[in-house]
């Protein structure tokens, strides 16, 4: 396995582990946690747990939303605005997720070239 | 390079952070908003209700059954585990609600919104709620019974609110960015206020000042009488008073100061009020009383009323609850029925206050200076330091009005005196009355209401039928309070109050039925002072009639009367309005609205065109007649829809007719072409941009969310007829905010149906599955169970068990 896939997976794990005990943050400290120990190069560094993120929440929402014909999603998707429509809510959440995340994994990475000298 | 680089990717992930954690105006935080484990998708569900919950301090178990619709039936083995019980169900369902309404309630609301809410904030902390709310519970420490049931209830909720976790907040508390605080007992005396300000601040006495100053006595009185003879008041006219010994407050000398009042605090809505009424068995089909309610509040979701059942091995009461405060509100139980409309009685006084100087500690009273007290509001805002308001009271109540709130005078201000403030018992009322077995445990209930007064009508299987006007009421002169009064002159302060035993009231009338409607409360032989201050005079009219049109009746016969859309204003003036209409001018589009409104039947059904026009109509012609009044630069009353309809029947040349701004000498002729020009000229226009302008889409009702109608969560166009003075008093977003119907048989038989869904959460499918069928005029049926058995009506239960 390369490093990209060991970096996602972790990513992933460590995300959903921590969504368990953290608020929302929880991605973003993974994304850092994975970009210190699992060092990425150029665009992977935001890429990969970018990625990750994107993918856990758009499954998990789609997941939640889906068993109550998105009721609520439908709503929110008006108040935000995003026309009503919830795969568009779900799209906006899985990139919001996937920015933290990104911007951790570059964060993670940089405090890593700081600190390795 | 590498510390320069570190620097960015720390600046931007701080910069996301707090981008993504923060509220930024009306956007909530972002990232916790959306996040998938604690943001909104874990409050996309409906409800489920089978877990088993282990609660602190239960003495017994308690069982809870849910049917279909979320209703659920509590069976507890004791008072205080019911209440608790209580307090943890509505909490589950209706926690931001029950919370929100209190902060509202107290003027606590820019602790959530900001500097925009401050000044309605400051008028609510200077009506006095907290104030009140404080002598409530004062009045209640002197009955310990009810203290603990109170207490149980708050730890009931509180119980529910301790197990949350963040991602199970109401989806409300998530946008808004905050937390719920703990439940307590104050929060249930200002939920007491909340109703007590819907219901019971209603008064006109500075308006009425205003006017009596602009057109003087004489009009004043020719267009605010203070009794109508046409209407059929609450307790009806068979009743006979002349038994009392009544001693009513001698008139002072002494004048009202005609002062100028450019502003005042916002009022309730005027529609607020309701209709009841019950058949004795000499009327009822089946022989066994039939009782019905709606009371027509603003149409929110979630709804203001919460249905349930609570059961202990010593009663059974199903109805409606308010959340927050404990006990059925309207309801029934295996052996009495109530329903509760609004009393509308003048319960508030204005008074005049002359301060010795500006620092506001001393007013003069009775040829002296006396203390005021103080009372500092520290009103939190969010992101702003705390707004201290300083409200001063006198012996009367606060001095809502001074110079530092909508007035400029430093040496005096406006004090309130409001039965609002005398703290009220009610939690014993309905604790009794969901207890009650007969007319006399009824009788006896009621004996501690003070405020919102109501008319409470009543029915038993027994066969009583009854109605009592309750509340505490001032004892007046002949208008007392109906201006703003001399607060310097002591004959001017409250001089009592009515004993209770004098409140009118009536048990098992000649006629076998019983109504009201908000209109006046008894006819002129009523030994105590009463005056018209806006009572309804359509409504009750029109169910009266209804209930003497036949010899009997059943519960289909109170369902078309619920529903019934009949414009009784309308026919009493339009037929009128048509025949001194000169048409020979109107181009061809008005002469088509002018016979569109000629074949109206006067009911306002949905799908007609005749209701449209006619209020348009109306809304010109009005205003057109008042002209003569200053509306623009103060607070002001406006005479009588009734009287201006008597006046434009009977009298269509008066004075008031002409428009003064014309050279011409008008009449109500002339008012009425004028005023059907301008309605077929803004009907057209609307019918070209929206299409036919029936009924229903053009008043177009709508359910709005409680966070100033969030559209999200609220609900459009509801395809229902009626408006305000029609029994179906449904406008556009006021009306019938509980319709219930029982029928005293053993076990009685009840339907009901609100606006709503039982669920707070706007994410359950029972946050408004209620609400096609309310709109259709339809009911559920209500699962009255007899017993803690589960049937197959149950869809879910859930076992409250005490904590090992």
């Amino acid at each position: 396995m390369n490093t990209k896939s060991i970096n996602f997976i972790t990513t992933l794990i460590l995300s959903i582990g921590l969504s368990f005990i953290s608020p929302w943050w929880g991605i973003m400290v993974a994304a850092i946690l994975t970009g210190y120990f699992i060092p990425l190069k150029k665009f992977a560094v935001f890429g990969i747990p970018f990625l990750a993120v994107f993918l856990y929440w758009l499954v998990n929402s789609y997941w939640l939303s889906n068993g109550n014909d998105f009721i609520l999603a439908k709503k929110i998707a008006i108040l935000l605005p995003l026309n009503g429509n919830p795969y568009l809510l779900i799209l906006v959440t899985a990139l919001v997720g996937g920015i933290a995340a990104g911007i951790g994994g570059i964060f993670g990475r940089q405090l890593r070239q700081l600190v390795s000298d | 390079m590498k510390y320069f680089k570190f620097l960015i990717s720390l600046i931007l992930l701080i910069g996301t952070f707090y981008g993504l954690n923060t509220k930024f105006g009306s956007i909530p935080p972002i990232g916790k908003f959306l996040d998938p484990s604690s943001g909104i998708w874990q409050n996309d569900k409906s409800e489920v209700n089978t877990e088993t919950i282990n609660m602190e301090g239960l003495i017994s178990e308690v069982t809870v059954h849910y049917d279909q619709n979320l209703i659920p039936h509590i069976f507890a083995k004791n008072n205080s585990d019911l209440y608790k019980a209580q307090g943890y169900i509505t909490a589950k369902h209706r926690l931001w609600q029950m919370e929100f309404q209190t902060h509202a309630a107290a003027g606590r609301l820019s602790e959530i919104f900001g500097p925009s809410t401050l000044n309605y904030d400051r008028g609510q902390r200077r009506k006095g709620m907290g104030f009140g709310a404080d002598k409530t519970l004062e009045k209640i420490m002197g009955d310990p019974e009810i203290i603990s049931l109170l207490e149980a209830y708050r730890d009931g909720v509180n119980s529910y609110i301790n197990r949350l976790e963040s991602k199970d907040l109401p989806v409300e508390y998530k946008l808004l960015d905050y937390i719920p605080e703990p439940w307590t007992l104050k929060k249930t005396a200002l939920l007491g206020m909340y109703m007590t300000d819907m219901l019971a601040s209603g008064e006109g006495d500075l308006e009425y000042t205003n006017l009596l100053r602009q057109i003087g006595r004489e009009r004043f009185d020719l267009l605010l009488p203070d009794y109508f003879d046409i209407v059929d008041p609450v307790i009806p006219k068979e009743r006979d008073w002349s038994a009392w010994e009544v001693t009513v407050p001698n008139v002072p000398v002494g004048a009202f100061p005609l002062d100028t009042i450019e502003d005042i605090i916002s009022k309730p809505h005027p529609d607020n009020g309701s209709n009841n009424w019950v058949i004795g068995p000499s009327k009822s089909s089946s022989g066994n009383p039939i009782l019905a309610n709606d009371p027509h509040l603003g149409l929110n979701l979630p709804s203001i009323w919460f249905t349930m059942q609570l059961a202990t091995p010593d009663k059974n009461t199903f109805g409606v609850s308010l959340p927050g405060t404990l006990g059925i509100i309207i309801g029934f139980n295996n052996h009495i029925s109530w329903g509760v409309t609004n009393a509308e009685r003048d319960v508030r006084d204005w008074y005049k206050i002359t301060f010795e100087d500006s620092s506001k500690s001393r007013y003069y009273h009775n040829n002296t200076w006396k203390e005021t007290s103080l009372r500092i509001e520290n009103i939190k805002i969010k992101g702003q330091e705390s707004y201290i308001d300083s409200v001063y009271y006198t012996h009367h109540g606060p001095v809502s009005y001074d110079n530092t709130f909508k007035g400029d005078n430093e040496l005096s201000g406006y004090a309130m005196q409001w039965t609002g403030h005398l703290g009220s018992n009610i939690v014993r009322t309905y604790i009794e009355l969901n207890e009650a077995s007969n007319y006399e445990d009824y009788k006896n209930a009621l004996k501690y209401f003070v405020a919102p007064a109501q008319n409470f009508i009543f029915a038993s299987t027994e066969g009583d039928i009854a109605l009592w006007i309750q509340g505490k009421f001032p004892n007046k002169w002949k208008e007392q309070g109906k201006f703003l009064m001399d607060g310097t002159n002591p004959e001017h302060d409250w001089q009592g109050f009515i004993p209770q035993q004098h409140n009118a009231h009536i048990l098992n009338p000649q006629q076998g039925f019983l109504s009201s409607a908000n209109q006046h409360p008894v006819d002129q032989s009523y030994p105590y002072y009463v005056f018209n201050d806006g009572y309804e005079t359509y409504r009750n009219r029109v169910i009266n009639n209804f209930l003497r049109s036949k010899d009997k009746f059943n519960i289909q016969d109170f369902k078309d009367l619920h529903n019934n859309n009949y414009n009784l204003k309308a026919a009493e003036l339009l037929p009128t309005m048509i025949a001194s209409m000169d048409i020979s001018e109107l181009t061809d589009k008005e002469l088509q609205i002018f016979n569109e409104v000629k074949s109206w039947d006067y009911y306002n059904d949905i799908d007609k065109l005749g209701p449209t026009i006619w209020e348009k109509w109306w809304r010109k012609v009005y205003p057109l007649i008042w002209d003569e009044i200053d509306y623009k630069n103060e607070a002001i009353a406006s005479p009588f829809s009734y009287q201006t309809i008597y006046m434009l029947n009977h009298d269509p040349e008066n004075e008031f007719m002409d428009i003064i701004d014309t050279e011409i000498i008008e009449t109500a002729k002339d008012i009425y072409l004028l005023a059907f020009t301008e309605a077929a000229r803004d009907l057209i226009e609307w019918k070209e941009k929206n299409g036919d302008y029936y009924w229903g889409k053009y008043k177009a009702t709508y359910l709005g969310h409680l966070l100033q109608g969030l559209p999200a969560f609220s609900r459009f166009d509801l395809p229902i007829g009626g408006n305000g003075n029609i029994v179906n008093a449904t406008s556009k977003n006021h009306g019938p905010s509980w319709r219930m119907i029982v029928e005293m048989s053993s076990p009685p038989k009840a339907i009901g149906i609100y606006p709503g869904g039982q669920s707070g959460n706007p994410g359950s499918a029972h946050y408004d599955d209620f609400v096609e069928l309310w709109a259709n005029g339809n009911y559920l049926d209500l699962l009255f169970m007899q017993n803690d058995s589960r049937t197959d009506a149950v869809i879910q239960s859930q076992t409250l068990s005490r904590k090992p």
